[in-house]
């Protein structure tokens, strides 16, 4: 096609906007915890000293207001219908990082037209000067929306749990990065493990799977690295339930140890450099 | 062939009877005395059929661009229901400016029709053909699998390539059309200006890239084989982990 990119096109790296490191959080399924890593993750990282801002990416239909208990007055569907200015749409989650929440109206555009992706590409320019990382919280699964926002990131971090299901799709995601996306690499982190190790093991089951039957333009297959084990804890339940992040309701539990050792292997592989 | 239906253009408060009934076409039967109908039978005839016209196309009898939109919103959301993906294919006729230039507009309506009764035949009962705008139609297919879709059309676009119209004794012409396609799916949140957006885009691309061709959106290919699936939980879902069922050996048992 001749005419404007495919929503799937990844941008080439000249289009990336600078400043912020963006990283796109995405699963195949839904359900398995993307916007809880997300908004944890995002505690964390704050933690560290980094600038952190995080997206609802899925237009819409994201938790995140949910998870954080923000009530937003200003969204970016005000922004797109030019009813607010941009800054007015960055509001401050519990954990110290920002957050732009997408905003129930723009369920209408949840197919990509030309200017939804402009002004998306806009929001993310504007934006990303201001921050250290810029967390994509996405849908689930492939659609056109996922995969564009998907495009938008330097670094995809998918969420899986040990599930079966859960981790088809997450290899069935994995599969279409590889191959319209031309991706080299994707970061895994596995929510609820069982025991020590079901991530690793997980991770470099489905690489092998990948390099079994995922052809890619270069030859080389896609490199799955493995960031990180959150294990099963029934402390997530209970700050879930009470709308908190588990970082403030329940620090020292497991899952939340993980979560914050989990920013310091981003931090240390992605964020160290960039100053 | 092409039949002259009276005026259309009737304001809805004004209507009387008799206007009714000439519409409809019922003139046969006197309105105030139906011998072969109770009065009942009769305003129930007439209201259907006047319904009928407001649902189709006078031309070629199709469903006409308002009815299909309301077919296209129930698509939408049956879509989003039962998890089927419905494919909706928009069609053009190739150079048609071209027919009604040189043979005049009676060979084109003559053209209209005739691929409307061709495309009538290529498409199932639970399929709805509409004539969209002046030389383009629309196909809503519901419950059609994307792999599927580009037989489909193809189908339609053969046909319509193989049947040449005959516009007066001694002239047929050679007909073909461009169709470009977009699948409403479960996880893509669609609405009707979109999703008619998107086919739209496709039937563009097939006119820009030499006409007579199909062109279908692409979706994401993200279908995952059992051998994948065996070879993903192989390893890591054992047997003994539900409860110490004896292992399988699937090489035995193949041969």
């Amino acid at each position: 096609m001749s005419d404007a990119p495919s929503p799937t096109t990844p941008l080439s790296p000249a289009a990336t906007p600078q400043g912020a490191r963006i990283i796109a959080v995405t699963s195949g399924k839904g359900g398995v915890g993307k916007t809880f890593v997300s908004a944890n993750l995002a505690a964390a990282l704050t933690r560290r000293g980094q600038r952190v801002l995080v997206l609802d990416a899925d237009l819409g239909l994201a938790n995140l207001d949910v998870v954080l208990n923000l009530h937003p007055k200003i969204t970016l569907h005000d922004v797109f219908t030019g009813k607010s200015n941009l800054e007015d749409a960055v509001i401050a989650a519990p954990g110290g990082f920002s957050v732009v929440l997408a905003g129930s109206g723009m369920v209408e555009y949840s197919r990509l037209t030309p200017e939804v992706r402009n002004q998306f590409l806009n929001v993310i320019q504007s934006l990303a000067p201001r921050f250290d990382v810029i967390l994509l919280d996405t849908g689930a699964g492939i659609s056109d929306v996922v995969l564009f926002s998907v495009s938008l990131a330097s670094e995809v971090l998918i969420v899986a749990t040990p599930e079966p299901t859960s981790l088809t799709d997450a290899y069935a995601a994995i599969k279409v990065l590889a191959m319209q996306q031309k991706r080299q690499h994707v970061r895994m982190v596995v929510n609820q493990a069982a025991r020590p190790g079901d991530g690793r093991a997980i991770t470099s089951q489905l690489q092998q799977v990948l390099e079994r039957f995922v052809a890619t333009d270069s030859g080389r297959p896609l490199r799955l690295i493995h960031m990180g084990d959150i294990p099963a804890d029934l402390a997530v339940r209970d700050a879930v339930m009470r709308r908190q992040l588990l970082l403030l309701n329940t620090p020292g539990c497991p899952a939340a140890l993980a979560i914050s050792q989990l920013a310091g292997k981003i931090e240390e592989t992605l964020l160290s450099r960039a100053g | 062939m092409p039949h002259t239906a009276p005026s259309l253009l009737v304001d809805l408060r004004d209507l009387r009877l008799d206007t009714a009934v000439s519409l409809v076409g019922l003139e046969g039967a006197a309105p105030t005395a139906p011998a072969s109908s109770t009065p009942a039978q009769y305003l129930q005839r007439l209201i259907d059929g006047l319904c009928d016209l407001s649902l189709k196309d006078p031309l070629t009898g199709l469903a006409n661009r308002r009815h299909f939109q309301a077919v296209l919103e129930r698509e939408i959301d049956r879509v989003t229901r039962s998890g089927e993906a419905a494919l909706l294919l928009m069609l053009d006729i190739d150079r048609f400016k071209q027919v009604n230039d040189t043979y005049g507009h009676l060979a084109g309506d003559r053209v209209l029709q005739a691929v409307a009764r061709t495309l009538n035949g290529c498409v199932r009962p639970m399929d709805t053909l509409a004539r969209y705008g002046g030389e383009e139609f629309a196909v809503v297919l519901p419950a059609c699998q994307a792999a599927f879709g580009r037989a489909v059309a193809e189908r339609i676009r053969r046909t319509i390539a193989a049947t040449p119209v005959r516009i007066d004794s001694s002239t047929e012409l050679d007909v073909t059309i461009s169709i470009g396609g977009a699948f409403a799916l479960q996880w893509i949140r669609s609405t009707t200006p979109l999703w008619t957006d998107r086919a739209d885009h496709q039937l563009y691309r097939a006119k820009s890239e030499g006409r007579n061709r199909v062109c279908i959106e692409e979706q994401p290919d993200s279908t995952v084989t059992a051998e994948e699936k065996g070879m993903l939980f192989g390893p890591l879902y054992t047997p003994s982990g539900w409860g110490d069922l004896p292992a399988m050996n699937l090489n035995d048992s193949a041969h």
